[in-house]
C-alpha cells in the first residue's frame, strides 16, 4: 500500500521534480556537499520510492564510485541500512553491486565498512538469494586481482557458510583455504584474523581436517604480523575441539607460539593467556601452560612481561583447585617476586594492579609470609603508579589479613602520593580516601590523614579541590555528623575568611556537599550564618555562589530559618549590581528546583566515583540545579 | 638486463621544509636536553655465553691455515652480547670487535679469500648478528618528525657486521651464483623488515646493502619490488608506521630510473596503487622528497602517466594540513617542470581549480607556494598557451584575494599575478572583471536554491513519515523515524549548547601550571 502512495507522490507532485537535482548534488564539486547528500541518502531514497531507488539511484551509485574516501565511507555505511528502502528482503540483493565495488577500494576504513554492511544485509537474504546473489559475490571478491577484494572476502565467508548447500559449502572452504596461503601478507592477515570466526561455523570434522592445517600454516608464517593473529584464532579453535584432540592438534602450535622469536607473538600469547587457559582446560594448563607462563613472566622484552604480569591473578584464579596452591607457591610466586624489582616500571605497575588479588587465593598465612613483603616493597616503589595500584586494591588484602599489617608502610606512601607533583596522581589517591578511612578507622584517620584531606581543599588545581569536597562528604557519611562537627566543619568554615576568593568559594562548595549529611542542626547553627555573611563578599562569584548554596541547603533548613534569615539575604542579592548574582538569586527565590536538588545531592552521594556518574541520568530529571552541579564537578 | 642507477648521494633535506613552518619551538628542541636513548635488540637468547679467547692474527698465519682461521673467526663472531649491560663481558666484546675489524679488512684487501666453503660460514655469521626481531619501541607514540630515535645498543658490533656484509658483496671475487643459496628470498625479507629500525645509521647501511643485492641478484629483483610494495601498502593502510620509508623510496628511485621502456603494467600499477596513495601517509615530510623523485622519474619515462598521477594527487589533496599542502604544491611544480604541453591540456582544468583554491588559502604559506608557480618560466608559457581556459578558473579567487587576504605579501603577489594574466589576454580579463559581481550573485542564488531544496525534501520526508506511521508500515517507518530522531537529536544538541552558554557561571579557576583550568580572574 504505502509503496503505491509514495510512487504517486514521486510522479505527480511538483515538489519532487528536484530529485534529479538531488542526484546531481551527489556529483557536486564540493566534497562537503557530496558528503551531505550521501549522508541524506536515505531521505533521497525515501522520496524516490522503492522502485526508483532500485532502478535509478542504486545503478547511479554503483557507476559513480570514484570519490573521496570520506564520501565512500558514508555511502558504505548508509547502504547497510537500506534494505527497507529498496523494498525489503526480497530485493535486498540490489544492494550488492555498489557494496561489492566499495569492498574493493584501497582505503581500509571504507572497505571494512562495506564488509560490515555486507555482513549485515547477508542476514536479510533468503537462503536462495544467498546462493544466487551473495555467495557468487564472495567468490568474485575472493578471486579478485588486487589484494583489497581478497581481503574483504575473508570477512564474508562465515556469514554465508551456515545457510548454503553442502556443495557451495565445499567451495567456500576451498576459497578460504586459498586465501590463507595468499602470497600477499595483507590477505593472509585478514584470513588469519577471521580464522577463529570461520572455524566456529564449520562442522567439527572440517575443523579438524581443514582448519587445523590452515591454523598450523598461519602460525608458522614468515611474517610475525600473521603469526600473532593465529594466536587469537587458537582460542576459538581450542574451544571447539574435544579435549582429547587438543594435545595433538593445537598444543604443538601453541607451544611454538609461546617461544616465538618475535616478541609480538609472545606478547599476544601473554595477552590471551586467560582465554587460552580456559580453552585448553586444567590438565594441559598444569603440564604446559604453567611453564610457558613462567617463561613469559621472565621474557627478555618488558612488553611481554607486562602483559603476562597483568594476567597473574586471573591465571592463578583459574588454576585447578586441587593443585592451585602448590603451583602458585612453587612456580608462579618466585617469578612474581622477581617482577617486583623489575627494571621496567610498566611491568611493575601491571603487577601491582593485580598482585593484591593473590591474597584471597592464597589465604591468610601465605599472604602474611610471602605476599606482604612484596606489597610493602611495592608501596615504597619509586614509581607513583605502582604505589597507587597497590593502594587502590587494598580492599582485597583487607578481607584477608586486615589493613593494619600494612598501615606503617601505607602512611608514608599515601602522604607522598598526596603531595605528588602530578595532579592526576593526587586525584587518584583522593578517590581512595573514603575506602582507606573505612578500613583504617577513625582514630588512625584523625591522627594521620585528616590534615591531608584539608590540604587538598586549597590545592591549586580545581579538579583536586572539587574531589576533596566530594571526599569530605563521603567521610562524613562514614564517620557521622558528630565527627564532622568536631573535626572538619570548623576548618571548612574558617576558610570563609581567607583572602583568596577561590578558597572562600571552596567553603561554599563544601557546605553544599556537607549540609545534607551533617543534618539540620549543624547546617542551621554553624553553616548558615557563614553563608549569609558571605553574601556581602566583594567578589561577585562568591555572592552568586552564596545564592546557589542557599538554594541547595534550603531543603535542609527549617521553614523558620528560611523565612527569617535566608529570604532577606536572597532578596538583597536580587538587587545586586551584578547580573549573574541577580540571576541566581532569582533562581533560588523561585525555588522550583528545591526538591529535586535534595534528591540530586543524595544521588551524588551514592553514585560513587565521579567518573562513573551517568550524566544523562542526571540531566533527565533536571534543568538548572543538577546540571550546574555536574558542570562544576566536570570542570 | 635493466641497468640500475646509482643511489642518490645527496641526502635530500626533507626536514628543512618542516622546520621553518612556524615560529613555535618544536617539540624536538624542547626535548633536546633529554639524553640519547639506546636499546638492545630483541634477541630471544637461547645460547649461553662463554668467554672468547683471542685467535692469532690472520695476516700472521701461514697461507695454508688462513682459510681455517678465517672460518674460526667467523664462528667466533657468532657469539652475541648484551650491550644493555655495559659492564659484563667487556673482554669478550672487545675481542669480537677486533676480530670483526680484522675480518672487514681481510675481505676488502685480499683476493681469493671468498672460496665456496666460506660462503655458508659468512652467511651464518651475518644472519646471526643482523637478522633479529626489532625490539618494541621505547616510545609507543614515536613520532619520527619530533622525537629522538632510539639507537641500537649493540651498534659497535652490528656496524662492523654490516660493513663486512658490504665488503663481501663488493668483493671482486664475489659470486652471486654461489651466494644465492644464502642470500635468498627469506634473507631479503628479513633484511627488509629491519628497515623499520629506529636507528638511522642502521637504515643507512641497509639501504646500501639492499641496493647492492638488487644490483647483483637478478633473480631477486621482482621479489624485492613486491615485498617493498607490501611494506608500503601495510604502511599506508594498516600501521601508519614504518621507519624506513624514505630509504626504501630512495632505492626505488634508482630502480625506477633503470626501468626499460615501455613500462610494464606491474610498474604502472605500483605507481598508481602504491606511490600515489603513499602521499596520504603519516609523516609525509620525512619521505616526500624521495617520493616526489620517484613520481617524477615515472613521468619522465612515460609522459602519458601524467594525467592519472595528477588526478590521483588531486584526489588525495590534503584538506586540513597546510604543511602537506605546501609539499603537494612543490611536487606539482616538479611535475609541471617536465610536463608535455599535450598532457597539460588534459589536466589543466581540475588542476587549476585546485591551484585556485590554494591561492585563496588563508594560510599564507600555501597561498605563497601556489603563487610562486607564476615565477616559473615554463609554467608561465603553459598558462599563456591556455589562458582562455585558465583565466576564468583563476580569476574569481585572485580577484577576491586581492581585496581580502590578510597578508600583505600575498596581496602584492596576487597583484603581480593578476597583472601577468591581464597582459596575456586583456579582453578576457576585462570581461571577467565586468561579470564578476553578477557571477557571484548567481552563485549565491544557486546556494539558496540548494538550501530550499533540502528544506523541501526534509518537509516531504516528515509528512511521509507521518503517513507511514498511520499506515503502520514497518521498515520504512523505522527508517523515517531514524531520520527524525537524528534531526531531533540535532535540535536538542543545539538547544542545550544555547542553555549552557547562557547560564554558565564564570569559570572557577586558579592559576595553575598544569593546564586543567582556564585561568580567569574574578570579576
Amino acid at each position: 500500500m504505502q509503496h503505491k502512495s509514495k510512487m504517486a507522490g514521486a510522479d505527480g507532485d511538483d515538489s519532487l521534480y528536484p530529485i534529479a537535482v538531488l542526484i546531481d548534488e551527489l556529483r557536486n564539486e564540493d566534497v562537503q556537499l557530496r558528503l551531505n547528500s550521501i549522508k541524506k541518502l536515505s531521505t533521497i531514497a525515501l522520496a524516490l520510492g522503492v522502485e526508483r531507488t532500485r532502478t535509478e539511484l542504486l545503478p547511479f551509485l554503483t557507476d559513480t564510485i570514484y570519490d573521496e574516501d570520506e564520501v565512500l565511507l558514508a555511502l558504505a555505511e548508509q547502504l547497510g541500512n537500506f534494505t527497507m528502502l529498496v523494498g525489503g528482503p526480497e530485493y535486498v540483493h540490489c544492494l550488492l553491486p555498489p557494496l561489492e565495488s566499495l569492498a574493493t577500494v584501497e582505503e581500509t576504513v571504507v572497505r571494512d565498512k562495506a564488509v560490515e554492511s555486507l555482513r549485515k544485509i547477508s542476514q536479510e537474504h533468503s537462503p536462495v538469494d544467498l546462493e544466487v546473489h551473495f555467495e557468487p559475490l564472495v567468490k568474485r571478491l575472493a578471486s579478485g586481482d588486487w589484494f583489497t577484494s581478497r581481503t574483504s572476502a575473508c570477512g564474508l565467508f562465515s556469514v554465508c557458510y551456515p545457510r548454503v548447500s553442502s556443495t557451495v559449502k565445499a567451495e567456500i572452504r576451498q576459497h578460504f583455504r586459498t586465501l590463507c596461503s595468499d602470497d600477499t601478507p595483507m590477505v593472509r592477515r585478514a584470513a588469519a584474523s577471521k580464522l577463529g570466526e570461520f572455524a566456529k561455523v564449520l562442522e567439527l570434522d572440517y575443523v579438524k581436517s581443514d582448519i587445523i592445517s590452515l591454523f598450523t600454516a598461519l602460525a608458522s608464517d614468515e611474517q610475525d604480523s600473521v603469526r600473532l593473529l593465529a594466536v587469537e584464532a587458537c582460542v576459538s579453535i581450542a574451544t571447539l575441539l574435544p579435549q582429547e584432540d587438543l594435545e595433538t592438534l593445537v598444543m604443538p602450535t601453541l607451544r611454538q607460539a609461546a617461544e616465538d622469536k618475535s616478541w609480538r607473538v609472545r606478547y599476544m600469547v601473554a595477552d590471551k593467556f586467560s582465554e587460552l587457559q580456559k580453552a585448553v582446560g586444567p590438565e594441559i594448563t598444569k603440564n604446559d601452560l604453567v611453564p610457558a607462563f613462567q617463561n613469559l613472566l621472565k621474557d627478555c622484552e618488558a612488553e611481554v612481561r607486562a602483559a603476562a604480569a597483568n594476567k597473574v591473578k586471573e591465571f592463578c584464579e583459574n588454576l585447578p583447585e586441587d593443585s592451585r596452591e602448590t603451583i602458585i607457591m612453587t612456580h608462579i610466586l618466585p617469578c612474581v617476586k622477581e617482577l617486583v624489582s623489575d627494571t621496567n616500571q610498566h611491568v611493575k605497575s601491571a603487577l601491582a594492579s593485580v598482585i593484591m588479588g593473590l591474597s584471597t587465593i592464597l589465604g591468610k598465612d601465605n599472604t602474611v609470609e610471602h605476599l606482604l613483603p612484596l606489597f610493602l616493597a611495592q608501596l615504597k616503589d619509586e614509581c607513583p603508579e605502582v604505589r597507587l595500584n597497590i593502594i587502590s586494591n587494598l580492599d582485597c588484602v583487607n578481607e584477608v589479613i586486615g589493613i593494619r599489617q600494612l598501615s606503617q608502610s601505607l602512611l608514608p606512601a599515601i602522604v607522598e602520593l598526596a603531595e605528588d607533583a602530578k595532579w592526576r596522581v593526587r586525584l587518584a589517591i583522593i578517590e581512595y580516601m573514603p575506602l582507606l578511612a573505612g578500613q583504617l578507622g577513625v582514630e588512625f584517620f584523625d591522627e594521620k590523614l585528616n590534615t591531608l584531606c584539608m590540604a587538598w581543599l586549597i590545592d591549586h588545581v580545581y579538579a583536586i579541590r572539587e574531589a576533596a569536597t566530594c571526599n569530605l562528604m563521603k567521610l562524613v557519611e562514614k564517620f557521622g555528623a558528630e565527627w564532622a562537627q568536631n573535626t572538619i566543619v570548623p576548618k571548612v568554615l574558617g576558610m570563609a575568611n581567607d583572602p583568596n576568593y577561590l578558597h572562600r568559594m571552596t567553603t561554599l562548595f563544601c557546605i553544599n556537599a556537607l549540609s545534607e549529611v551533617c543534618g539540620q542542626d549543624i547546617t542551621t547553627k554553624q553553616m548558615l550564618p557563614v553563608v549569609l555573611k558571605m553574601s556581602n563578599d566583594q567578589v561577585a562569584n562568591v555572592r552568586f555562589n552564596v545564592a546557589k548554596s542557599l538554594q541547595k541547603i534550603g531543603p535542609v533548613l527549617d521553614s523558620n530559618a528560611l523565612q527569617t534569615e535566608v529570604k532577606p539575604v536572597l532578596e538583597k542579592l536580587d538587587t545586586d549590581t551584578d547580573m549573574d548574582v541577580k540571576y541566581f538569586a532569582q533562581e533560588a527565590i523561585s525555588g522550583k528546583y528545591t526538591t529535586l536538588s535534595i534528591f540530586f545531592l543524595y544521588e551524588v552521594a551514592s553514585l560513587g566515583p565521579r567518573s562513573k556518574w551517568p550524566i544523562l541520568y542526571v540531566s533527565e530529571r533536571s534543568t538548572m540545579c543538577p546540571a550546574e552541579c555536574v558542570s562544576q564537578c566536570e570542570r | 638486463m635493466t641497468p640500475l642507477a646509482p643511489l642518490l648521494c645527496t641526502t635530500m633535506s626533507a626536514i628543512s621544509a618542516t622546520e621553518k613552518v612556524d615560529g613555535f619551538t618544536r617539540k624536538s628542541m624542547r626535548k633536546a636536553q633529554k639524553q640519547k636513548k639506546s636499546q638492545g635488540s630483541s634477541q630471544f637468547r637461547t645460547q649461553t655465553l662463554t668467554e672468547l679467547s683471542p685467535l692469532p692474527q690472520l695476516k700472521d698465519a701461514p697461507s695454508t691455515e688462513q682459510q681455517e682461521l678465517f672460518t674460526q673467526k667467523l664462528q667466533q663472531c657468532c657469539m652475541l652480547f648484551d650491550f644493555m649491560d655495559s659492564v659484563t663481558d667487556l673482554k669478550s666484546k672487545e675481542i669480537k670487535r677486533a676480530t670483526l675489524n680484522e675480518l672487514v679488512d681481510y675481505v676488502s684487501t685480499n683476493r681469493g679469500v671468498l672460496v665456496e666453503t666460506a660462503y655458508p660460514e659468512i652467511s651464518n655469521m651475518i644472519c646471526t648478528n643482523i637478522l633479529r626481531t626489532l625490539p618494541p619501541s621505547d616510545n609507543p607514540d614515536f613520532d619520527p618528525e619530533e622525537d629522538e630515535p632510539t639507537l641500537e645498543a649493540s651498534w659497535p658490533h652490528i656496524q662492523l657486521v654490516y660493513e663486512f656484509l658490504l665488503r663481501f658483496l663488493e668483493n671482486p671475487d664475489f659470486q652471486p651464483s654461489i651466494a644465492k643459496r644464502y642470500i635468498d628470498q627469506k634473507f631479503v625479507l628479513q633484511l627488509l623488515e629491519l628497515f623499520d629500525s629506529e636507528d638511522p645509521r642502521e637504515r643507512d647501511f641497509l639501504k646500501t646493502v639492499l641496493h647492492r643485492i638488487y644490483g647483483k641478484f637478478l633473480g631477486l629483483r621482482a621479489f624485492i619490488r613486491k615485498q617493498i610494495n607490501n611494506i608500503f601498502l601495510r604502511f599506508i593502510y594498516e600501521t601508519d608506521h614504518f621507519n624506513g620509508v624514505a630509504e626504501l623510496l630512495e632505492i626505488l628511485g634508482s630502480i625506477i630510473n633503470g626501468f626499460a621502456l615501455p613500462l610494464k603494467a606491474e610498474h604502472k600499477q605500483f605507481l598508481m596503487k602504491v606511490l600515489i596513495p603513499m602521499h596520504t601517509g603519516k609523516g609525509l615530510a620525512l619521505f616526500h622528497a624521495q617520493l616526489a623523485y620517484c613520481v617524477v622519474q615515472f613521468l619522465e619515462k612515460d609522459p602519458t602517466l601524467t594525467e592519472p598521477v595528477i588526478r590521483g594527487l588531486l584526489k588525495f589533496w590534503p584538506k586540513t594540513c597546510s604543511q602537506k599542502e605546501v609539499m603537494y604544491l612543490g611536487e606539482i611544480e616538479e611535475i609541471l617542470d617536465v610536463i608535455e604541453p599535450t598532457q597539460f591540456k588534459k589536466i589543466q582544468e581540475p588542476l587549476f581549480k585546485q591551484i585556485s583554491r590554494c591561492v585563496a588559502n588563508p594560510h599564507f604559506q600555501v597561498a605563497e607556494r601556489a603563487l610562486y608557480f607564476w615565477n616559473n618560466e615554463y609554467i608561465l608559457s603553459l598558462i599563456e598557451e591556455n589562458i582562455d581556459k585558465i583565466l576564468p578558473i583563476m580569476f574569481g579567487s585572485l580577484y577576491r584575494i586581492s581585496k581580502e587576504h590578510w597578508n600583505p605579501t600575498i596581496v602584492a603577489l596576487v597583484y603581480n599575478v593578476l597583472k601577468t594574466l591581464m597582459e596575456m589576454n586583456s579582453t578576457l580579463f576585462d570581461e571577467l572583471t565586468a561579470s564578476y559581481k553578477s557571477d557571484r550573485q548567481r552563485e549565491k542564488k544557486k546556494e539558496q536554491e540548494r538550501e530550499e531544496l533540502w528544506k523541501k525534501l526534509d518537509e516531504l520526508k516528515l509528512s511521509d513519515a507521518a503517513a507511514l506511521v498511520q499506515n503502520n508500515s514497518h521498515g520504512l517507518q523505522n527508517a523515517a523515524q531514524n531520520i527524525n530522531n537524528n534531526n531531533n537529536h540535532h535540535d536538542n544538541q543545539e538547544k542545550s549548547t544555547a542553555i549552557s552558554v547562557d547560564h554558565e557561571d564564570p569559570v572557577v579557576a586558579m592559576d595553575t601550571t598544569e593546564g586543567v583550568e582556564v585561568v580567569t580572574s574574578a570579576k
